[in-house]
């Protein structure tokens, strides 16, 4: 995992972080991410991020809960074992509805749980790095990551200007790892840092 | 930013003077604190009702249903009254979680996170019951259409009582799944506080290692809409599966059309007194007052009231059809078996009546509605005649079969029928103790952001600015980043 070098800034109203983020783009910083206690709706659209197709996923699974439901009912009862109940006709399907229903509903939540954590890298023991403590509390925390062309003393003080309450760089890895949180791990040896500032 | 707005006729959801830090505060603090006596007592007692229930279990393993007072035509008593009971308590859990937020309905932020748990807790308990009436549960798993070497015999697909396998089982897991889900990023709140290191450990593993990243926040939002597009179908599926348990069979008094919406209005009118007896002491202990409004007491009151009035209409309606329809048995099985007071269980019926219809109509009044003792009051009265309500419809249809030779026999439960029936108490109270000590009882980043929008401090701000000129107005809610 390579390790890099971010300014991170902190901020405490909404509406500063949403001029932070108007003007971050504007001035062509590499925006790594921008992390919030709850959902701030427009964030994402502020951040020029795409719109999410998770839902897609769900009917996908939706779809497939149904037809392998409908599917493996009509091969047991019609070529399996076909069961005389009652003289009904052996492709039952209104008495197969409830069953249809559970299972499309059943294949979609999992499905999509699933998804959710495979793409947000979501998993019990699982480490990640968190730039600051307060993010899941009470700020919003905006990373930019350095590049060769950013000057990083020059993002402190932009950051500064748009009213940041606190600012500070920190070199990182962002993928996640197997980990403690009650521990503290030096996952990279700070000799080998790639990045030039 | 768009303008976040709540009409000021509105009662604010969050009382008093709070920022997103002071909200944190105090719905984690009561978890980083160390439990308190009123906790190790209630708890105690129900791990003490629990393993009674436990033993009362292994009784009935060992020695068989025959520990019960089942006989032949009640086959079904307390056991199967219990599992309609606990399954629509879990409903209110799914109404607020799911179908208020289809709705926006924003009073449901400060309730759904332990109506939720307890929707959980509810359907365990629940699927307690027609486990272990099996007999011999050993061969539970025999419900599963999996390849066997039974001559591959499968399931009965076409049986009610496998499409509850299914309902129950799906209800169960999407509902632990949406929970969880939900979860995530308080439980990341409290890892991020914790200063204690097995308190940092546990919940860095509980949390997932959630970061609360823009993009995940997206994703989340996306799957929270959908999970409760699909519990709002699901969870009236669920019930009206569980009158299908009743309805297509042809004993008079079950055998009715009514029973899909009947049932579904039942689970949620009982399920929401089982959220008002839990939250009207929760928010006390754990000083939640201010997140856990009044208003919130007297709106759940108001879905009572309503609930209870449809259960009412629906119970005379099975009257009206049981002379309408002309049927002798029909009409035997309502007039006599169940309205008629001198009737063996007469009692049970009239007792629903009072419980259900009669007393919930207390809640026309505002002064009741917003009144702690009979809110309290009227949860268990209301959860006592649902009760009965599953219990009369059971009972008293099947105590007086086609033979009137076997009539004589008067069902009561043994003790360890009783006793199974508590230790589900103990169960379910063990469950909430323990989430009401280690986890948030309130959704924390839902507050959050409903704060600035509900919040007192926040709606006073707004009335100032609306009593300004219009052009006051549009500078100060128009703010410069547009």
């Amino acid at each position: 995992m390579a390790v890099k070098k971010y300014v991170v800034g902190c901020f405490k109203e909404e509406d500063a972080l949403f001029n932070a983020v108007k003007r971050v783009r504007l001035a062509g910083y590499k925006m790594h991410d921008v992390y919030t206690p709850f959902p701030l709706h427009g964030l994402d659209k502020a951040m020029g991020l795409r719109d999410t197709s998770i839902h897609t996923a769900g009917f996908i699974y939706a779809i497939s809960g149904t037809t392998l439901s409908l599917g493996f009912m009509t091969w047991v009862f019609t070529a399996d074992w076909p069961l005389n109940i009652g003289g009904k006709p052996h492709f039952a399907l209104p008495a197969w509805i409830p069953i249809m229903f559970e299972t499309t509903v059943l294949f979609a939540a999992v499905g999509m749980v699933l998804t959710f954590c495979y793409l947000c890298q979501l998993a019990p023991f699982v480490k990640k790095h968190h730039f600051h403590l307060r993010a899941t509390d009470d700020l919003f925390v905006m990373v930019i990551e350095c590049t060769e062309k950013t000057d990083e003393n020059e993002v402190v003080s932009f950051f500064n200007n748009l009213g940041a309450i606190e600012v500070n760089v920190q070199r990182a890895v962002t993928g996640w790892w197997l980990g403690r949180y009650d521990k503290e791990q030096q996952l990279f040896d700070q000799k080998r840092e790639t990045v030039n500032v | 930013m768009a303008v976040k707005y709540e009409s000021q006729v509105r009662a604010p959801l969050i009382e008093g003077n709070k920022d997103y830090h002071q909200v944190t505060e105090d719905i984690i603090r009561p978890i980083e604190a160390p439990p308190s006596l009123l906790w190790w007592i209630g708890f105690l007692i129900s791990v003490g009702l629990l393993l009674f229930g436990v033993y009362s279990v292994y009784r009935e393993v060992t020695y068989g249903v025959g520990q019960w007072n089942l006989h032949k035509t009640v086959g079904w008593g307390w056991d199967i009254t219990n599992f309609v009971w606990w399954v629509g308590i879990g409903h209110a859990g799914t109404l607020i979680s799911a179908i208020l937020l289809l709705f926006r309905q924003g009073w449901r932020t400060g309730v759904n996170r332990a109506a939720e748990a307890m929707t959980i807790f509810a359907v365990m308990c629940a699927g307690q019951f027609p486990i272990w009436h099996m007999g011999r549960v050993w061969m539970a798993f025999f419900v599963l259409p999996y390849p066997n070497t039974r001559g591959v015999l499968w399931p009965n697909f076409n049986s009610p009582l496998l499409w509850d396998v299914f309902a129950i089982g799906t209800y169960f897991t999407v509902s632990l799944l949406f929970w969880y889900t939900g979860l995530l990023p308080d439980l990341a709140t409290v890892r991020d506080r914790a200063r204690l290191k097995w308190r940092k450990r546990m919940y860095g593993v509980l949390s997932f290692g959630w970061t609360g990243s823009t993009k995940h926040w997206q994703r989340h939002e996306s799957l929270s809409l959908v999970l409760a597009g699909l519990s709002t179908p699901l969870v009236l599926s669920v019930h009206t599966v569980v009158s299908f348990d009743f309805a297509t069979s042809v004993i008079p008094g079950w055998h009715t059309t009514i029973f899909p919406p009947y049932f579904v209005a039942g689970a949620i009118f009982s399920g929401f007194a089982m959220v008002q007896t839990l939250l009207v002491v929760t928010r006390k202990v754990l000083h939640l007052e201010e997140y856990i409004t009044i208003e919130h007491i007297e709106v759940m009151n108001k879905v009572i009231v309503l609930t209870g009035s449809i259960v009412g209409i629906a119970y005379l309606t099975e009257l009206f059809m049981a002379w309408y329809s002309q049927n002798p048995y029909e009409g035997w099985a309502f007039m006599e078996n169940r309205a008629n007071p001198f009737s063996p269980y007469g009692w049970a019926y009239w007792l629903m009546m009072s419980c259900n219809v009669i007393s919930p109509q207390i809640f026309w009044f505002r002064r009741m509605r917003r009144n702690l003792v009979v809110t309290f009051f009227m949860s268990v009265i209301v959860n006592i005649g649902m009760w009965f309500e599953r219990f009369v419809i059971i009972v008293t249809s099947l105590y007086r079969d086609y033979l009137p030779s076997s009539w004589s026999t008067y069902y009561t439960p043994t003790i360890w029928e009783i006793g199974f029936y508590l230790g589900t108490f103990g169960l379910f109270f063990t469950c909430y103790f323990l989430f009401s000590k280690f986890f948030p009882v309130i959704a924390v980043a839902e507050i959050k952001h409903i704060l600035k929008k509900s919040g007192e401090q926040y709606k006073k701000k707004m009335d100032q600015v609306e009593r300004k000129p219009v052009e006051e107005f549009y500078q100060e809610t128009h703010v410069t980043h547009h």
